[in-house]
């Protein structure tokens, strides 16, 4: 009985287990550092608000530490609280997971520590998210009519088209061989091609996501900055520590012959 | 006996006459005398003999985090990662600092235990008189190795679920008993809500008991006999005429003094690691735990946290194919007990029997079992370090100087298996049809055993340098 019971249940998990991101098919590009940018960082903050909380919560983070990024309280409730939330609330969404699976096939990924959860020894998850934002192309043969060249049939689409516009993947000819045809496989990514213009030029819209991403970044760890300026101190402090232990001990081992 | 108050004169201070209360009640001189202040240690130590104290000291650190960490984290399947990213993160004051202490901590705690086995191994410091402290000291790798593992779990991480299922999953390849015991450990059929709350009993209470427990025993064996030193050289048996050895010097205030030092010099790195760099690119705080456990998602790559990954690339290393390696080897060592040691007939029986016995089991049952079981003879075979060891000297300084080089290729291979642990499997891609990073592997655990297996023949061969009847010291 037991037995059946076990097998049962992982029967039961088989048409669900649904894989993470695979691997990214191309290099990430390097997202701009706007970390220190305050202005950047809010930003970044009104476009997760009006784009992003929609559909994806960011359950640890709360309105009101938004004042570390210099929106006062005022700011908050004025231009990004939008529901029955207070500024000490934490940024949930009223979204239900079975909504959300039924709509999606699975529910978006909470935001709040995004940018730490997508580093890799090869980039920051700075750089995922960049590529990510700017990564999406058209494709008829999803069900949302977009894929993405980072995360490869993403079940999320293209918040963004209207701002980034349309545009669709060109992949690099196969090389034929000497003396053979071509191959009939596709070939890889080489660029994307702009099919139908947005709002904004590429320009804006590559420093629109910036922005966005050193949002994201700092929401993903707040007291970073923090952090690091505290190190200095601490580290110099324990340095001269360590000097005048190790003159403390030097005085006490000259009596040992 | 009648109870004997200790008298002291009427013009002794306050703070005198109170120890003097306390010492006729409970002996607090003595206890600080024998294990400190006039403990006499050699005076030779070196660089190496700085990591059982910050060893101390980091345990300290983890408990004193981790009971403030306690005060906020929720161990509940639901509560566990908002406990941590939302509450203790962000809300709590300084609660970010607590965190990255305990995370930098257990790191640490590592690299510091694995560099002070290495001076165990270099100075012969298992040796007769100090097995016990050696065995206890295996306890105590033993209970660290569980402890970190259970911790792993807490944040409910992706990796937290997922290694955790993996590694109790292992459990599951013992032959009959494998998948009751499996389910006992886990509390459940997957790692769930029932894992999470006893590995957080255990994480919290059962194995810092015992930890601390362990590491008492292994202090007080090592006061018991008295430290070894660089040198091997047993200080105790040159002693002045007040009974103190002339190489040895009391600990207080010449060890407090190069400790303090050693801890000061420890804390800049560690603070650099904790405010710098606490993820420390991914191996101290893996990426993928920053995304909360889900059952239903498996990673791309699973694998253990930096520190077991020698110990996960042998299990990744047993394949059926290596077994027939092993076949040969069991064979060869068996031939070599029985021709070519010195052991009574009845161990070479046993050996014989033995060594039967496995090649029966290599061709019953699967090579995962194996997997896991080498696995765990890998760390066990710590254990038998003092009896393999038939060097005449303790010291690396005094043996052949070829020994030194059987250290390094060991060491090589230790940390050879430690990264291709980490990397996914076929990550150095294949040659004449094998795999390399996986044979790579197998020739590293071969060596990895080899090294302990057949340490008491090597260890004994060689012309070894005349050991001196004094500690080389240089004044300072």
């Amino acid at each position: 009985m037991n037995l059946l019971k076990k097998c049962v249940a992982v029967l039961a998990l088989v048409p669900f287990i649904a894989l993470a991101c695979p691997e990214p098919e191309v290099p990430l590009d390097v997202a701009p550092d706007r970390a220190q940018d305050l202005a950047a960082l809010q930003r970044g903050a009104k476009t997760f608000v009006n784009y992003c909380l929609g559909c994806h919560a960011a359950s640890s983070m709360r309105y009101n530490r938004l004042r570390d990024i210099g929106l006062d309280e005022a700011t908050v409730k004025a231009n990004l609280l939008f529901t029955s939330e207070k500024v000490g609330d934490v940024m949930s969404i009223p979204m239900q997971p079975k909504d959300a699976k039924a709509w999606f096939g699975t529910t978006p990924p909470d935001l709040s520590v995004i940018a730490r959860s997508e580093a890799t020894e090869e980039g920051n998850g700075r750089d995922w998210l960049y590529t990510y934002l700017r990564g999406f192309y058209k494709d008829d043969t999803r069900p949302t009519g977009w894929n993405n060249i980072v995360c490869k049939n993403v079940a999320m689409p293209h918040v963004f088209w209207e701002l980034q516009g349309t545009q669709k993947m060109v992949l690099s000819k196969p090389v034929a061989e000497e003396g053979k045809e071509a191959s009939n496989e596709e070939g890889k990514f080489d660029h994307f091609e702009l099919v139908t213009p947005g709002k904004m030029s590429k320009l804006e819209y590559d420093t629109t996501v910036a922005d966005l991403v050193a949002y994201l970044q700092w929401q993903s760890e707040p007291t970073a900055q923090l952090r690091r300026q505290l190190g200095v101190w601490v580290v110099m402090f324990l340095a001269v520590l360590a000097f005048l232990a190790w003159r403390l001990n030097a005085s006490y081992w000259k009596e040992v012959k | 006996m009648a109870f004997v108050e200790k008298k002291l004169p009427a013009n002794a201070s306050a703070v005198d006459k109170g120890l003097a209360w306390v010492d006729s009640r409970f002996p607090l001189t003595k206890l600080w005398n024998d294990q400190w202040g006039k403990y006499y240690a050699p005076k030779n130590f070196n660089f190496w003999y700085i990591f059982g104290s910050l060893a101390m000291l980091v345990l300290v650190i983890q408990i004193v985090t981790g009971i403030f960490l306690v005060m906020n984290y929720k161990p509940d399947a639901n509560l566990a990662f908002a406990s941590v990213e939302t509450t203790i993160m962000r809300d709590v004051p300084w609660g970010w600092l607590v965190r990255y202490m305990h995370s930098t901590g257990a790191s640490a705690f590592f690299i510091i235990v694995y560099l002070h086995m290495t001076r165990g191994l270099l100075y012969g410091s298992y040796r007769k008189p100090r097995e016990l402290i050696w065995l206890f000291g295996v306890g105590i790798f033993l209970c660290l190795m569980g402890e970190a593992f259970m911790g792993y779990l807490l944040p409910w991480g992706q990796m937290s679920f997922w290694g955790a299922q993996v590694i109790v999953n292992l459990f599951g390849a013992i032959p009959f008993i494998g998948p009751e015991l499996s389910l006992w450990i886990r509390g459940d059929y997957v790692v769930s809500d029932a894992t999470l709350n006893r590995f957080f009993s255990f994480h919290v209470i059962a194995i810092p008991l015992v930890l601390l427990g362990l590491v008492a025993a292994h202090l007080i064996a090592l006061h018991e006999v008295g430290s070894n030193n660089p040198d091997g050289v047993e200080i105790k048996e040159n002693l002045d005429k007040d009974g103190h050895p002339v190489d040895g010097i009391p600990s207080h205030p010449y060890y407090s003094v190069h400790d303090i030092f050693g801890v000061t010099v420890f804390l800049v790195v560690f603070s650099a690691i904790v405010f710098f760099a606490p993820e420390m690119g991914g191996y101290f705080l893996e990426a993928n735990n920053f995304v909360p456990a889900d059952a239903l998602k498996t990673p791309n790559h699973i694998a253990p946290v930096w520190y077991f990954t020698p110990f996960y690339s042998i299990l990744r290393a047993t394949t059926s194919q290596f077994i027939y390696a092993l076949e040969i080897g069991v064979v060869a060592y068996v031939c070599m007990i029985f021709f070519k040691s010195r052991l009574a007939g009845l161990w070479k029986t046993i050996a014989v029997i033995a060594g039967a016995a496995i090649i029966i089991a290599f061709n019953v049952f699967e090579a995962k079992f194996f997997g896991v079981v080498l696995m765990g003879v890998s760390v066990m075979i710590l254990a038998g370090l003092p009896w393999f060891d038939q060097s005449p000297v303790k010291s690396i300084r005094y043996r052949p100087s070829w020994h030194k080089y059987v250290y390094i290729v060991f060491g090589i291979s230790f940390l050879v298996l430690g990264y291709l642990g980490v990397k996914p499997p076929g990550v150095w891609g294949s040659a004449f049809s094998l795999d390399i990073a996986q044979t790579v592997s197998q020739i590293c655990s071969l060596i990895y055993f080899g090294f302990f297996l057949l340490m008491p023949w090597w260890s004994a061969m060689g012309t070894f340098k005349p050991v001196p009847s004094r500690v080389t010291f240089h004044a300072h």
